[in-house]
């Protein structure tokens, strides 16, 4: 069923993008965690953004993406008050939230939003938050404000320095589980190889790590196993299994290459939608 | 009756040639004249066996009979009263094993082409909901309080559906995807089952009806069921399907170019990926494709290869032609099509390039042994023996198992040991009106035996509210 967009905001511009969408349905049952699938129009295809936040008494959900294909760039070009033509949720499993002490939540591009919204879950449980985010500059940094509304501490890294540590968001990690040996978990969201990076800082400190996998899906709910993924030497679908798994456990190799299974075709739609002029 | 004619009257198709390089509809239909002559076919017995094969009983010699006096009218009555998708059925049962395996003349020639004349007459009244006998006169809810609720749009929901609101029941069917229809829109292909011109107008049928459909809501996680009842509905169907496909669990199956069939054909036909880019949805196209499995949604797979664009495409299955489950009509259709059967052999792997993609698969070759508890003989591994084959699009039609999603949500739902709902009698849950059919309480079956078990959960549900007479 159509969602009306509430409010959009352009993080970066012609990039990234934030959207309060209008789904009483799924705000009334949705938990950090969860994702939800989207359609941008009748010939569409589906889609996952996993859940940034979330405003049970007046209905909405948050949304952020990145244009990374069509369909992002057709959700960038919609405005406030049209509406996103399918919206289906709250899809996957809630995070696993339950007082740890400290929690260490890494974020990288848009994986920055959807961490927001699982280190709020581990804030409301009591639990000390750290949040850790990098981008390649300031100006690409999501959600610091949001994150420093509620977190114990946030830890910036960006690659050329303008603000924070001048370097990867691994090196902030790794300086405040060194610092620090009482952390009872790091959870980490955002592109493959960051991921995998967080998971090889984190491995001599002994800490449990979480991932939260943004793996190819049509469904959402079980049904065709685009979504697959290696845990442990074991196949999970990532979409009714997951999407977070023991970072240890995960086999990023396999999860890169399955991303790019598609990348002719999705290159093709994109740039016939570029050359139609849809796109600046 | 006069001289019996042992063969039955040929299905006009599209040539073999020509359907290959389009997605329209295979078998075109009987003409008016066709139908009549088959119809005539019928020796209308006393005691029919073909309607003890149907699973929702069709008064199968009454619409033939009124075909014959060509009372088109009386005849899509008869069908509707006990059928409320004829113009699918006609098309996607396996009748073979059904209503036309038990027909008399089987022992003469060829039975009659009983769903050809299903399809027939259906199709004559598609789309014209005010017909006689179309059910489409506007059914007025009795009691606006007597509502019953369906989770899952499948043929079973939606079989509840039609019976409840003929009755004058307020039906709301949730569906977890973007379009009603569950199999019959992600599974069957548009040359086998089309959407618009059948699925839509029989569901259009249902919503003249007065029954709400409501997609994008996932039974277990938009709604629940304790949730269901909280909101007034007296009763719920769950017809959530067998989603969740089976892998073989050899190496090399995580590779890119191997996929479900579910996958492989959710991306064509839901998300019309036959007509990408006019559609978003992409679809896996290959050269060389090789199916595993050799029921209905292998050769469904297989033959939508051909279509887009496949050199050659084959069936690998590790027992023998003989023994292949898929309806006898879809194997003739795609071996006409081009279709390879590579029997007697199953995969041990997977073989990728560099880049992560299929380029072959090491088969093992079997041979068959004794007969298993199923009465068909069992493959047996010849040992040592392999070979390879090229393969750079590998689409898995193992079958399915009971998609978790709602009953993870619902604990208190009784399973059986396969991990399917279990039903007691009228197919009731251990829930007290909660009621379940289809592939969810059976595993994966067919289309037909799913609208058999919800007409009986149907019956009872109508009994229950006191609605049980039309």
């Amino acid at each position: 069923m159509p969602s009306k967009i509430i409010a959009k905001k352009e993080l970066i511009p012609g990039r990234t993008s934030l959207m309060l969408l209008d789904a009483p349905h799924i705000a009334a049952t949705a938990k950090p965690g969860n994702f939800v699938i989207l359609r941008v129009g009748e010939k569409g295809e589906r889609f996952p953004l996993t859940i940034a936040d979330l405003d049970e008494k007046k209905g909405t959900i948050t949304i952020v993406f990145l244009v990374m294909g069509k369909s992002t760039a057709v959700l960038n070009a919609m405005r406030e008050g049209e509406s996103v033509f399918d919206l289906c949720g709250p899809l996957g499993k809630a995070t696993r939230i339950h007082k740890i002490g400290t929690v260490v939540c890494v974020g990288g591009g848009t994986g920055v939003a959807a961490m927001h919204h699982i280190a709020k879950g581990h804030h409301l449980a009591g639990n000390h938050v750290v949040a850790a985010i990098g981008a390649r500059s300031e100006n690409l940094l999501l959600f610091r404000r949001e994150l420093e509304a509620f977190c114990d501490e946030v830890l910036v890294a960006t690659d050329d320095g303008s603000t924070g540590h001048k370097g990867l968001v691994t090196e902030v990690v790794e300086q405040r589980l060194a610092a620090d040996k009482a952390v009872g978990e790091v959870v980490a969201v955002g592109p493959v190889p960051m991921m995998s990076a967080v998971v090889k800082t984190v491995k001599p400190f002994q800490v449990p790590v979480t991932v939260s996998l943004n793996s190819m899906m049509v469904d959402g709910i079980g049904m065709c196993g685009a979504c697959r993924v290696s845990v442990g030497g074991e196949t999970k679908f990532t979409c009714v299994d997951g999407p977070e798994f023991d970072g240890y456990l995960v086999n990023f190799a396999e999860l890169q290459q399955r991303l790019a299974a598609l990348k002719d075709k999705e290159k093709l739609s994109y740039d016939n939608y570029c050359k139609c002029g849809h796109h600046e | 009756m006069s001289k019996l004619n042992k063969v039955r009257v040929a299905m006009p198709c599209q040539d073999p040639l020509v359907r290959i390089t389009n997605y329209d509809e295979v078998a075109l239909g009987y003409s008016h004249a066709d139908a009549l002559a088959e119809a005539g076919r019928c020796l209308q017995c006393k005691k029919p066996g073909c309607v003890a094969g149907c699973p929702v009983e069709v008064p199968i010699g009454r619409f033939i009979g009124a075909l014959v006096a060509d009372n088109l009218e009386e005849a899509h009555r008869i069908i509707k009263s006990t059928n409320s998708l004829p113009a699918i059925c006609g098309r996607v049962c396996p009748q073979e094993n059904q209503c036309e395996g038990k027909c008399i003349l089987n022992a003469k020639g060829n039975p009659v082409a009983i769903g050809r004349l299903e399809r027939y007459v259906a199709d004559y009244f598609l789309g014209k909901p005010g017909a006689a006998g179309a059910g489409g006169t506007v059914c007025k809810p009795k009691d606006p309080e007597a509502k019953v609720a369906c989770i899952g749009g499948g043929p079973a929901s939606i079989t509840v559906a039609g019976y409840l609101a003929a009755r004058g029941v307020k039906v709301t069917v949730f569906e977890a995807l973007h379009e009603i229809g569950g199999v019959l829109v992600y599974g069957i292909p548009e040359f086998r089952l089309p959407k618009a011109a059948v699925v839509q107008k029989e569901l259009a049928n249902l919503a003249a009806c007065g029954v709400e459909f409501k997609t994008n809501w996932v039974g277990g996680k938009t709604v629940s069921i304790q949730n269901l009842f909280r909101n007034g509905y007296k009763a719920v169907f769950v017809g959530v399907g067998a989603g969740l496909p089976k892998f073989f669990e050899v190496p090399g199956e995580n590779l890119n170019g191997v996929l479900s069939a579910n996958e492989y054909l959710t991306r064509l036909n839901l998300g019309r990926g036959y007509d990408f880019p006019n559609y978003d949805t992409p679809a896996f196209t290959g050269r060389k494709v090789t199916v595993y499995g050799a029921g209905n949604v292998a050769m469904d797979a297989a033959r939508s290869a051909l279509r887009t664009g496949a050199e050659k495409v084959s069936i690998v299955y590790r027992r023998t032609k003989a023994e292949m489950p898929a309806r006898k009509e879809e194997m003739e259709h795609a071996e006409e099509e081009g279709v390879v059967f590579e029997e007697l052999a199953a995969p041990l792997e997977f073989v990728g390039d560099a880049a992560g993609q299929v380029k072959e698969v090491k088969l093992q070759v079997m041979r068959l042994g004794e007969p298993d508890a199923s009465g068909r003989r069992s493959p047996e591994p010849e040992a040592g023996v392999v070979r390879t084959l090229e393969t750079d699009l590998a689409v898995i039609a193992l079958g399915t198992q009971a998609n978790r999603v709602l009953l993870e949500a619902t604990p208190e739902l009784a399973l059986n040991k396969r991990g399917y709902i279990e039903v007691g009698e009228n197919n009731e849950t251990s829930i007290p009106d909660v009621f379940a059919g289809g592939d969810i309480v059976t595993g994966a079956a067919t289309v037909i035996k799913a609208m058999g078990a919800g007409r009986v959960a149907a019956k009872a549900i109508a009994e229950r509210l006191g609605v049980a007479e039309i």
